[in-house]
Protein backbone atom coordinates (compact mmCIF):
# COMPACT_ATOMS: atom_id res chain seq x y z
CA UNK A 1 0.00 0.00 0.00
CA UNK A 2 1.43 3.41 -0.75
CA UNK A 3 2.33 5.61 2.00
CA UNK A 4 0.64 8.69 1.30
CA UNK A 5 -2.92 6.81 1.86
CA UNK A 6 -5.48 9.59 2.52
CA UNK A 7 -9.34 9.69 1.59
CA UNK A 8 -8.79 9.80 -2.12
CA UNK A 9 -6.60 6.31 -1.19
CA UNK A 10 -9.67 4.64 0.44
CA UNK A 11 -10.67 1.87 -1.97
CA UNK A 12 -7.09 0.81 -1.52
CA UNK A 13 -8.05 -0.69 2.02
CA UNK A 14 -11.35 -2.43 0.98
CA UNK A 15 -11.50 -5.91 -0.31
CA UNK A 16 -11.51 -6.20 -4.06
CA UNK A 17 -15.20 -6.23 -5.43
CA UNK A 18 -16.30 -3.47 -2.90
CA UNK A 19 -15.97 -0.10 -3.84
CA UNK A 20 -16.94 3.50 -2.64
CA UNK A 21 -19.11 4.83 -5.44
CA UNK A 22 -21.73 7.55 -5.49
CA UNK A 23 -25.38 6.95 -4.91
CA UNK A 24 -27.89 9.97 -5.00
CA UNK A 25 -24.59 12.71 -5.15
CA UNK A 26 -23.03 10.59 -1.39
CA UNK A 27 -20.04 7.77 -1.88
CA UNK A 28 -20.96 4.68 -0.37
CA UNK A 29 -19.86 1.11 -0.29
CA UNK A 30 -20.97 -0.73 -3.11
CA UNK A 31 -20.63 -4.39 -4.22
CA UNK A 32 -21.54 -5.75 -7.85
CA UNK A 33 -24.31 -8.39 -8.07
CA UNK A 34 -27.83 -8.61 -8.33
CA UNK A 35 -30.41 -6.18 -6.68
CA UNK A 36 -31.51 -7.69 -2.79
CA UNK A 37 -33.56 -5.76 -0.98
CA UNK A 38 -34.39 -2.68 -3.01
CA UNK A 39 -30.81 -0.54 -2.48
CA UNK A 40 -30.05 1.57 -5.06
CA UNK A 41 -28.33 0.50 -8.49
CA UNK A 42 -26.11 2.79 -10.59
CA UNK A 43 -25.57 2.09 -14.42
CA UNK A 44 -22.70 -0.30 -13.81
CA UNK A 45 -24.80 -2.80 -11.70
CA UNK A 46 -23.07 -1.93 -8.57
CA UNK A 47 -25.45 -1.74 -5.76
CA UNK A 48 -25.31 0.53 -2.69
CA UNK A 49 -24.00 -1.51 0.82
CA UNK A 50 -26.37 -0.17 3.07
CA UNK A 51 -24.12 0.53 6.69
CA UNK A 52 -27.28 1.34 8.57
CA UNK A 53 -28.31 -2.70 7.37
CA UNK A 54 -25.32 -4.41 7.92
CA UNK A 55 -22.97 -4.87 10.99
CA UNK A 56 -20.25 -6.20 8.33
CA UNK A 57 -21.02 -2.97 6.33
CA UNK A 58 -20.47 -0.99 9.27
CA UNK A 59 -17.24 -2.05 10.14
CA UNK A 60 -15.84 -1.58 6.92
CA UNK A 61 -17.37 1.89 6.65
CA UNK A 62 -15.79 2.90 10.24
CA UNK A 63 -12.66 1.31 8.56
CA UNK A 64 -11.98 -1.23 10.82
CA UNK A 65 -9.22 -3.75 9.32
CA UNK A 66 -11.20 -6.66 8.36
CA UNK A 67 -8.33 -8.04 6.82
CA UNK A 68 -10.45 -9.09 3.89
CA UNK A 69 -9.08 -9.15 0.36
CA UNK A 70 -11.74 -10.30 -1.88
CA UNK A 71 -12.28 -14.17 -3.38
CA UNK A 72 -11.40 -16.27 0.35
CA UNK A 73 -13.74 -18.38 1.47
CA UNK A 74 -16.55 -17.38 3.92
CA UNK A 75 -18.95 -18.56 6.56
CA UNK A 76 -21.59 -16.49 7.87
CA UNK A 77 -23.25 -17.09 11.21
CA UNK A 78 -26.42 -15.34 11.57
CA UNK A 79 -27.30 -14.82 7.64
CA UNK A 80 -31.01 -13.80 8.33
CA UNK A 81 -32.63 -13.10 5.31
CA UNK A 82 -29.27 -12.19 3.18
CA UNK A 83 -29.16 -8.57 3.25
CA UNK A 84 -25.61 -8.58 4.47
CA UNK A 85 -24.19 -12.59 2.98
CA UNK A 86 -25.47 -10.86 -0.21
CA UNK A 87 -22.77 -8.37 -0.58
CA UNK A 88 -20.44 -10.96 0.82
CA UNK A 89 -20.90 -13.75 -1.75
CA UNK A 90 -21.00 -10.26 -4.32
CA UNK A 91 -16.82 -10.08 -3.29
CA UNK A 92 -16.13 -13.56 -1.73
CA UNK A 93 -15.21 -16.79 -2.51
CA UNK A 94 -17.50 -19.98 -1.86
CA UNK A 95 -19.85 -18.70 1.04
CA UNK A 96 -21.63 -20.48 3.49
CA UNK A 97 -24.64 -19.10 5.16
CA UNK A 98 -26.16 -20.36 8.51
CA UNK A 99 -29.56 -19.54 9.44
CA UNK A 100 -31.75 -21.03 12.21
CA UNK A 101 -34.89 -19.22 11.66
CA UNK A 102 -36.84 -20.66 8.57
CA UNK A 103 -39.13 -17.62 7.83
CA UNK A 104 -35.93 -15.57 6.95
CA UNK A 105 -33.97 -18.89 4.89
CA UNK A 106 -37.07 -18.24 2.74
CA UNK A 107 -35.83 -14.72 1.41
CA UNK A 108 -32.33 -16.39 1.48
CA UNK A 109 -33.09 -18.57 -0.56
CA UNK A 110 -34.21 -16.37 -3.22
CA UNK A 111 -30.57 -14.53 -2.72
CA UNK A 112 -28.69 -17.88 -2.98
CA UNK A 113 -30.14 -18.33 -6.62
CA UNK A 114 -28.67 -15.28 -7.75
CA UNK A 115 -25.23 -16.30 -6.58
CA UNK A 116 -23.24 -19.55 -7.91
CA UNK A 117 -21.26 -18.92 -4.52
CA UNK A 118 -23.49 -19.07 -1.94
CA UNK A 119 -24.30 -22.03 0.09
CA UNK A 120 -27.54 -21.33 2.66
CA UNK A 121 -28.10 -23.89 5.51
CA UNK A 122 -30.90 -24.25 7.74
CA UNK A 123 -28.85 -24.79 10.66
CA UNK A 124 -28.07 -23.90 14.37
CA UNK A 125 -24.67 -22.11 14.71
CA UNK A 126 -24.70 -23.25 18.46
CA UNK A 127 -24.57 -26.86 17.50
CA UNK A 128 -21.36 -27.11 14.26
CA UNK A 129 -21.96 -30.34 14.15
CA UNK A 130 -24.98 -29.94 12.21
CA UNK A 131 -22.99 -28.64 9.40
CA UNK A 132 -19.49 -29.82 9.61
CA UNK A 133 -20.35 -32.15 7.39
CA UNK A 134 -20.93 -29.63 4.56
CA UNK A 135 -18.74 -26.48 5.20
CA UNK A 136 -15.55 -27.18 5.10
CA UNK A 137 -11.87 -26.65 7.14
CA UNK A 138 -9.69 -23.73 6.46
CA UNK A 139 -12.27 -21.24 6.02
CA UNK A 140 -10.61 -17.87 5.62
CA UNK A 141 -13.11 -15.92 7.13
CA UNK A 142 -15.82 -16.54 9.94
CA UNK A 143 -18.70 -13.40 10.03
CA UNK A 144 -21.05 -13.63 13.02
CA UNK A 145 -23.87 -11.82 13.29
CA UNK A 146 -26.10 -13.91 15.53
CA UNK A 147 -28.54 -12.49 17.66
CA UNK A 148 -28.57 -14.71 20.85
CA UNK A 149 -27.16 -15.06 24.27
CA UNK A 150 -23.64 -16.79 24.28
CA UNK A 151 -22.43 -15.19 21.03
CA UNK A 152 -18.87 -15.22 22.26
CA UNK A 153 -19.41 -19.03 22.76
CA UNK A 154 -20.77 -19.31 19.44
CA UNK A 155 -17.44 -18.16 18.25
CA UNK A 156 -15.67 -20.32 19.94
CA UNK A 157 -17.42 -23.56 19.00
CA UNK A 158 -16.59 -22.50 15.39
CA UNK A 159 -12.81 -21.74 15.61
CA UNK A 160 -12.39 -25.41 14.39
CA UNK A 161 -13.77 -23.98 10.82
CA UNK A 162 -11.00 -21.33 10.53
CA UNK A 163 -7.73 -21.52 8.77
CA UNK A 164 -5.16 -21.06 11.32
CA UNK A 165 -3.86 -17.60 9.59
CA UNK A 166 -7.94 -16.74 9.32
CA UNK A 167 -9.95 -14.02 10.41
CA UNK A 168 -13.16 -13.80 13.01
CA UNK A 169 -15.36 -10.74 12.42
CA UNK A 170 -18.02 -10.16 14.56
CA UNK A 171 -20.90 -7.78 15.74
CA UNK A 172 -21.93 -8.19 19.37
CA UNK A 173 -25.40 -6.99 20.19
CA UNK A 174 -25.32 -5.95 23.55
CA UNK A 175 -29.10 -6.63 23.85
CA UNK A 176 -28.85 -10.39 22.91
CA UNK A 177 -27.15 -10.94 26.06
CA UNK A 178 -29.12 -9.08 28.59
CA UNK A 179 -31.24 -6.22 28.06
CA UNK A 180 -30.93 -4.68 31.48
CA UNK A 181 -26.72 -4.55 31.69
CA UNK A 182 -24.57 -1.85 30.48
CA UNK A 183 -23.31 -2.33 27.04
CA UNK A 184 -19.81 -1.99 28.18
CA UNK A 185 -20.30 -4.69 30.94
CA UNK A 186 -21.59 -6.71 28.59
CA UNK A 187 -18.85 -6.51 25.88
CA UNK A 188 -16.10 -6.96 28.65
CA UNK A 189 -17.47 -10.26 29.49
CA UNK A 190 -17.70 -11.21 25.66
CA UNK A 191 -14.11 -10.55 25.29
CA UNK A 192 -12.46 -12.01 28.17
CA UNK A 193 -14.58 -15.22 26.94
CA UNK A 194 -13.39 -14.88 23.28
CA UNK A 195 -10.04 -14.68 24.75
CA UNK A 196 -9.62 -18.83 25.30
CA UNK A 197 -10.31 -18.87 21.78
CA UNK A 198 -9.02 -16.15 19.97
CA UNK A 199 -5.95 -12.97 20.15
CA UNK A 200 -8.11 -9.50 19.31
CA UNK A 201 -6.67 -7.99 17.03
CA UNK A 202 -9.30 -4.52 16.56
CA UNK A 203 -12.22 -3.61 18.04
CA UNK A 204 -14.58 -0.61 17.53
CA UNK A 205 -18.43 0.78 18.80
CA UNK A 206 -20.25 0.43 16.08
CA UNK A 207 -23.16 2.73 17.18
CA UNK A 208 -22.79 5.61 14.50
CA UNK A 209 -24.82 3.16 12.68
CA UNK A 210 -25.99 -0.17 14.96
CA UNK A 211 -26.55 1.10 18.49
CA UNK A 212 -25.22 -0.58 21.00
CA UNK A 213 -22.98 -3.05 19.13
CA UNK A 214 -19.27 -3.79 18.95
CA UNK A 215 -17.29 -5.12 16.30
CA UNK A 216 -14.32 -7.14 16.65
CA UNK A 217 -11.80 -8.46 14.58
CA UNK A 218 -9.73 -11.39 16.14
CA UNK A 219 -7.66 -14.21 15.12
CA UNK A 220 -7.38 -17.78 16.21
CA UNK A 221 -4.80 -18.45 18.75
CA UNK B 1 -15.37 -43.77 5.38
CA UNK B 2 -16.16 -39.97 5.77
CA UNK B 3 -18.90 -37.95 7.15
CA UNK B 4 -19.02 -35.83 4.08
CA UNK B 5 -22.19 -34.71 3.11
CA UNK B 6 -21.30 -36.65 -0.62
CA UNK B 7 -20.90 -39.83 1.11
CA UNK B 8 -22.95 -42.00 -0.32
CA UNK B 9 -24.89 -39.38 -2.51
CA UNK B 10 -25.34 -40.06 -6.10
CA UNK B 11 -22.97 -37.06 -8.08
CA UNK B 12 -26.14 -36.92 -10.81
CA UNK B 13 -29.10 -36.53 -7.84
CA UNK B 14 -29.27 -33.59 -5.95
CA UNK B 15 -31.72 -34.94 -3.66
CA UNK B 16 -29.89 -37.50 -2.39
CA UNK B 17 -26.84 -34.97 -1.40
CA UNK B 18 -29.58 -32.36 0.21
CA UNK B 19 -30.82 -35.41 2.34
CA UNK B 20 -27.60 -35.98 3.77
CA UNK B 21 -27.26 -32.14 3.87
CA UNK B 22 -30.34 -32.15 6.33
CA UNK B 23 -29.90 -35.33 8.13
CA UNK B 24 -25.69 -35.84 8.06
CA UNK B 25 -23.67 -34.50 10.91
CA UNK B 26 -19.61 -34.83 11.31
CA UNK B 27 -17.26 -34.17 14.54
CA UNK B 28 -15.39 -31.77 12.71
CA UNK B 29 -15.10 -30.24 9.37
CA UNK B 30 -12.68 -31.48 6.76
CA UNK B 31 -11.43 -30.14 3.29
CA UNK B 32 -14.47 -31.32 1.67
CA UNK B 33 -13.57 -30.02 -1.78
CA UNK B 34 -10.69 -32.02 -2.18
CA UNK B 35 -12.19 -34.75 -0.64
CA UNK B 36 -14.95 -34.70 -2.55
CA UNK B 37 -12.51 -34.85 -6.02
CA UNK B 38 -10.49 -37.93 -4.54
CA UNK B 39 -13.59 -39.99 -3.87
CA UNK B 40 -14.59 -39.57 -7.71
CA UNK B 41 -17.97 -37.48 -6.76
CA UNK B 42 -16.48 -34.73 -8.37
CA UNK B 43 -14.34 -33.98 -11.45
CA UNK B 44 -12.94 -30.86 -9.56
CA UNK B 45 -12.79 -27.91 -7.41
CA UNK B 46 -16.07 -25.78 -10.16
CA UNK B 47 -17.90 -28.95 -9.66
CA UNK B 48 -17.40 -29.68 -5.91
CA UNK B 49 -19.28 -26.05 -5.88
CA UNK B 50 -21.89 -26.56 -8.48
CA UNK B 51 -22.82 -29.74 -6.82
CA UNK B 52 -22.55 -28.32 -2.94
CA UNK B 53 -25.04 -25.47 -4.34
CA UNK B 54 -27.64 -27.76 -5.82
CA UNK B 55 -27.83 -29.89 -2.72
CA UNK B 56 -27.72 -27.10 -0.19
CA UNK B 57 -30.40 -25.12 -2.20
CA UNK B 58 -32.87 -28.46 -2.11
CA UNK B 59 -32.05 -28.88 1.19
CA UNK B 60 -32.87 -25.23 2.57
CA UNK B 61 -36.54 -25.12 0.21
CA UNK B 62 -37.35 -28.27 1.68
CA UNK B 63 -36.24 -27.96 5.22
CA UNK B 64 -38.24 -24.42 5.24
CA UNK B 65 -40.93 -25.90 3.34
CA UNK B 66 -41.54 -28.63 6.25
CA UNK B 67 -40.91 -26.19 9.08
CA UNK B 68 -43.21 -23.71 7.46
CA UNK B 69 -45.90 -25.82 6.60
CA UNK B 70 -46.09 -27.14 10.73
CA UNK B 71 -49.19 -27.15 12.35
CA UNK B 72 -48.14 -24.72 15.03
CA UNK B 73 -46.81 -22.45 12.60
CA UNK B 74 -50.16 -22.47 10.86
CA UNK B 75 -52.03 -21.49 14.04
CA UNK B 76 -49.97 -19.11 15.49
CA UNK B 77 -50.63 -17.37 11.63
CA UNK B 78 -54.44 -18.26 11.92
CA UNK B 79 -55.04 -16.48 15.69
CA UNK B 80 -52.71 -13.43 14.39
CA UNK B 81 -55.21 -13.30 11.04
CA UNK B 82 -58.16 -13.64 13.35
CA UNK B 83 -57.18 -10.98 15.71
CA UNK B 84 -56.36 -8.70 12.77
CA UNK B 85 -59.87 -9.44 11.42
CA UNK B 86 -61.23 -8.42 14.37
CA UNK B 87 -59.17 -5.41 14.71
CA UNK B 88 -59.88 -3.99 11.07
CA UNK B 89 -63.75 -4.35 11.32
CA UNK B 90 -63.77 -2.70 14.39
CA UNK B 91 -62.06 0.00 12.57
CA UNK B 92 -64.18 -0.89 9.47
CA UNK B 93 -67.78 -0.62 11.99
CA UNK B 94 -67.13 2.61 13.34
CA UNK B 95 -66.75 4.59 10.21
CA UNK B 96 -69.52 2.80 8.60
CA UNK B 97 -71.83 3.54 12.12
CA UNK B 98 -70.72 7.14 11.65
CA UNK B 99 -71.04 7.65 8.22
CA UNK B 100 -74.57 5.96 8.18
CA UNK B 101 -76.15 7.92 10.82
CA UNK B 102 -76.13 10.87 8.86
CA UNK B 103 -78.33 8.67 6.04
CA UNK B 104 -80.25 6.87 8.02
CA UNK B 105 -83.31 7.63 11.36
CA UNK B 106 -82.37 4.47 13.36
CA UNK B 107 -78.69 2.74 13.33
CA UNK B 108 -77.64 0.41 16.04
CA UNK B 109 -74.84 0.99 17.69
CA UNK B 110 -71.47 -1.24 16.99
CA UNK B 111 -70.84 -4.14 15.42
CA UNK B 112 -75.30 -5.14 15.34
CA UNK B 113 -75.56 -1.63 13.36
CA UNK B 114 -72.87 -2.87 10.75
CA UNK B 115 -74.68 -6.13 9.93
CA UNK B 116 -78.14 -4.08 10.46
CA UNK B 117 -76.67 -1.90 7.21
CA UNK B 118 -75.54 -4.52 5.35
CA UNK B 119 -78.87 -6.04 5.02
CA UNK B 120 -80.32 -2.56 3.63
CA UNK B 121 -81.31 -2.18 0.29
CA UNK B 122 -79.84 1.35 -0.94
CA UNK B 123 -81.59 4.05 -2.29
CA UNK B 124 -79.07 6.42 -3.33
CA UNK B 125 -75.09 7.06 -4.50
CA UNK B 126 -74.40 7.72 -1.19
CA UNK B 127 -76.43 4.56 0.29
CA UNK B 128 -75.02 2.33 -1.79
CA UNK B 129 -71.33 3.07 -0.83
CA UNK B 130 -72.47 2.97 2.82
CA UNK B 131 -74.63 -0.47 1.93
CA UNK B 132 -71.24 -1.79 0.23
CA UNK B 133 -68.91 -0.79 2.92
CA UNK B 134 -70.85 -2.46 5.85
CA UNK B 135 -70.92 -5.55 3.48
CA UNK B 136 -67.31 -5.85 3.35
CA UNK B 137 -67.19 -5.32 7.15
CA UNK B 138 -69.38 -7.63 7.59
CA UNK B 139 -67.39 -10.37 5.40
CA UNK B 140 -64.57 -9.62 7.71
CA UNK B 141 -66.59 -10.62 10.96
CA UNK B 142 -67.38 -13.29 9.13
CA UNK B 143 -63.68 -14.04 8.01
CA UNK B 144 -63.19 -13.99 12.03
CA UNK B 145 -65.66 -16.50 13.06
CA UNK B 146 -63.88 -18.91 10.12
CA UNK B 147 -60.60 -18.49 11.75
CA UNK B 148 -61.65 -18.68 15.35
CA UNK B 149 -63.50 -22.12 14.11
CA UNK B 150 -60.22 -22.91 12.54
CA UNK B 151 -58.58 -22.58 15.45
CA UNK B 152 -60.58 -24.54 17.39
CA UNK B 153 -60.51 -27.52 15.42
CA UNK B 154 -56.72 -27.55 14.85
CA UNK B 155 -55.58 -26.54 18.15
CA UNK B 156 -56.20 -29.93 19.83
CA UNK B 157 -54.63 -32.10 17.54
CA UNK B 158 -51.70 -29.70 17.24
CA UNK B 159 -51.52 -29.52 21.04
CA UNK B 160 -53.85 -31.31 23.32
CA UNK B 161 -52.79 -30.92 26.91
CA UNK B 162 -52.19 -26.87 25.86
CA UNK B 163 -55.75 -26.56 24.20
CA UNK B 164 -57.87 -28.35 26.76
CA UNK B 165 -56.12 -26.24 29.30
CA UNK B 166 -56.15 -22.79 28.47
CA UNK B 167 -59.04 -23.30 25.55
CA UNK B 168 -57.98 -23.64 21.98
CA UNK B 169 -57.58 -20.16 21.09
CA UNK B 170 -55.32 -18.90 23.92
CA UNK B 171 -52.99 -21.92 23.32
CA UNK B 172 -52.77 -20.67 19.58
CA UNK B 173 -51.73 -16.79 21.05
CA UNK B 174 -49.11 -18.54 23.74
CA UNK B 175 -47.84 -20.70 20.40
CA UNK B 176 -47.70 -17.87 18.59
CA UNK B 177 -45.90 -15.25 21.30
CA UNK B 178 -43.40 -17.63 21.76
CA UNK B 179 -42.97 -18.13 18.36
CA UNK B 180 -43.62 -21.93 18.16
CA UNK B 181 -44.75 -24.89 20.05
CA UNK B 182 -40.71 -25.63 20.50
CA UNK B 183 -40.24 -22.84 21.98
CA UNK B 184 -42.98 -22.36 24.49
CA UNK B 185 -42.04 -26.32 25.38
CA UNK B 186 -38.80 -24.49 26.45
CA UNK B 187 -39.76 -21.31 27.87
CA UNK B 188 -39.81 -21.31 31.44
CA UNK B 189 -43.39 -21.10 33.59
CA UNK B 190 -42.07 -17.38 34.23
CA UNK B 191 -41.85 -16.43 31.05
CA UNK B 192 -44.85 -18.22 29.80
CA UNK B 193 -46.63 -16.15 32.93
CA UNK B 194 -45.77 -12.82 31.47
CA UNK B 195 -45.88 -13.69 27.56
CA UNK B 196 -48.02 -10.40 25.44
CA UNK B 197 -46.48 -7.96 28.81
CA UNK B 198 -43.14 -7.50 27.31
CA UNK B 199 -43.30 -3.63 27.40
CA UNK B 200 -44.88 -3.78 31.20
CA UNK B 201 -41.57 -6.92 31.53
CA UNK B 202 -39.20 -5.21 30.17
CA UNK B 203 -40.15 -1.40 32.19
CA UNK B 204 -39.78 -3.43 35.27
CA UNK B 205 -36.25 -5.00 34.30
CA UNK B 206 -34.91 -1.58 33.72
CA UNK B 207 -36.66 -0.64 37.45
CA UNK B 208 -39.30 1.94 36.46
CA UNK B 209 -42.11 -0.36 37.51
CA UNK B 210 -43.42 -3.77 39.41
CA UNK B 211 -43.13 -7.27 37.87
CA UNK B 212 -46.42 -7.67 35.38
CA UNK B 213 -48.23 -10.94 37.17
CA UNK B 214 -49.56 -11.46 34.02
CA UNK B 215 -49.48 -11.64 30.24
CA UNK B 216 -51.83 -12.89 27.68
CA UNK B 217 -53.05 -15.58 29.75
CA UNK B 218 -54.99 -12.76 31.81
CA UNK B 219 -58.04 -13.70 29.81
CA UNK B 220 -58.33 -17.30 31.02
CA UNK B 221 -61.31 -17.55 33.67
CA UNK B 222 -58.70 -18.74 35.83
CA UNK B 223 -57.20 -15.40 36.44
CA UNK B 224 -59.46 -13.17 35.10
CA UNK B 225 -62.16 -15.19 37.29
CA UNK B 226 -59.84 -14.71 40.56
CA UNK B 227 -60.20 -11.92 43.19
CA UNK B 228 -57.31 -9.32 41.93
CA UNK B 229 -55.43 -9.93 45.69
CA UNK B 230 -54.73 -13.77 44.39
CA UNK B 231 -54.15 -13.05 40.67
CA UNK B 232 -50.71 -13.21 40.76
CA UNK B 233 -50.67 -16.87 42.53
CA UNK B 234 -53.49 -17.88 40.08
CA UNK B 235 -51.38 -16.76 36.67
CA UNK B 236 -47.90 -18.92 38.60
CA UNK B 237 -50.12 -21.82 38.88
CA UNK B 238 -51.73 -21.34 35.48
CA UNK B 239 -48.65 -20.71 33.59
CA UNK B 240 -46.73 -23.82 35.71
CA UNK B 241 -49.33 -26.06 34.44
CA UNK B 242 -49.20 -24.34 30.76
CA UNK B 243 -45.47 -24.79 30.33
CA UNK B 244 -45.92 -28.73 31.37
CA UNK B 245 -48.57 -28.80 29.12
CA UNK B 246 -46.79 -27.40 25.90
CA UNK B 247 -43.69 -29.75 26.71
CA UNK B 248 -45.95 -32.86 27.30
CA UNK B 249 -47.50 -31.60 23.92
CA UNK B 250 -44.18 -30.94 22.01
CA UNK B 251 -41.79 -33.80 23.18
CA UNK B 252 -45.01 -36.85 23.66
CA UNK B 253 -48.48 -35.59 22.27
CA UNK B 254 -50.16 -37.77 24.88
CA UNK B 255 -52.95 -36.11 26.35
CA UNK B 256 -52.65 -36.24 30.49
CA UNK B 257 -55.72 -36.20 32.06
CA UNK B 258 -54.17 -35.58 35.86
CA UNK B 259 -52.30 -32.44 34.83
CA UNK B 260 -55.84 -31.04 34.25
CA UNK B 261 -57.03 -32.25 37.73
CA UNK B 262 -54.20 -31.12 39.43
CA UNK B 263 -54.39 -27.35 38.45
CA UNK B 264 -57.97 -27.24 38.92
CA UNK B 265 -57.16 -28.99 42.98
CA UNK B 266 -54.56 -25.86 42.90
CA UNK B 267 -56.89 -23.15 41.65
CA UNK B 268 -59.73 -24.55 44.07
CA UNK B 269 -57.05 -23.74 46.97
CA UNK B 270 -56.22 -20.64 45.89
CA UNK B 271 -60.00 -19.34 45.60
CA UNK B 272 -60.76 -21.22 49.15
CA UNK B 273 -58.21 -17.92 50.01
CA UNK B 274 -61.26 -15.85 49.46
CA UNK B 275 -63.72 -17.83 50.93
CA UNK B 276 -61.72 -17.92 54.12
CA UNK B 277 -61.22 -14.74 54.29
CA UNK B 278 -64.70 -14.09 53.89
CA UNK B 279 -65.94 -16.42 56.62
CA UNK B 280 -63.27 -14.53 59.39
Amino acid sequence: MSDDSSAADADADLPEGVERRPFGGRERLSTRGAQVYGEPVDSDGWRAWDAGRSKLGAMLELGMDTGLVGGESVLYLGAASGTTVSHVADFAGPTYAVEFAPRPVRDLLGVAEDRDNLFPLLKDARDPESYAHVVESGIDCLVMDVATRGQATVAVRNRQFLADDGRLLMAVKARSEDVTAEPDDVFDDVLAELDSAYELLETARLDRFHADHLGIVARPK
Amino acid sequence: MTDAWFAGADPDDPESGATRVRTGRAPAPADWPAEAVDAGFAADETDYYAKLRSATLAAASEAVAERERADDVQLAHAVRAMDDAERTANELAERVVEWAGTLYEEVPRGLDGVRDIAERDPKTAAEERVVSYATRAVDLLDERDDLRAFIEERAPTTAPNLAEMAGPVLAARLIALAGGLESLAKKPSGTVQVLGAEDALFAHLKGRATSPKHGVIFTHEYVRGTRPGDRGSAARALAGKLSIAARVDHYSGDYRPDLHAELADRMETIRARADEEADE
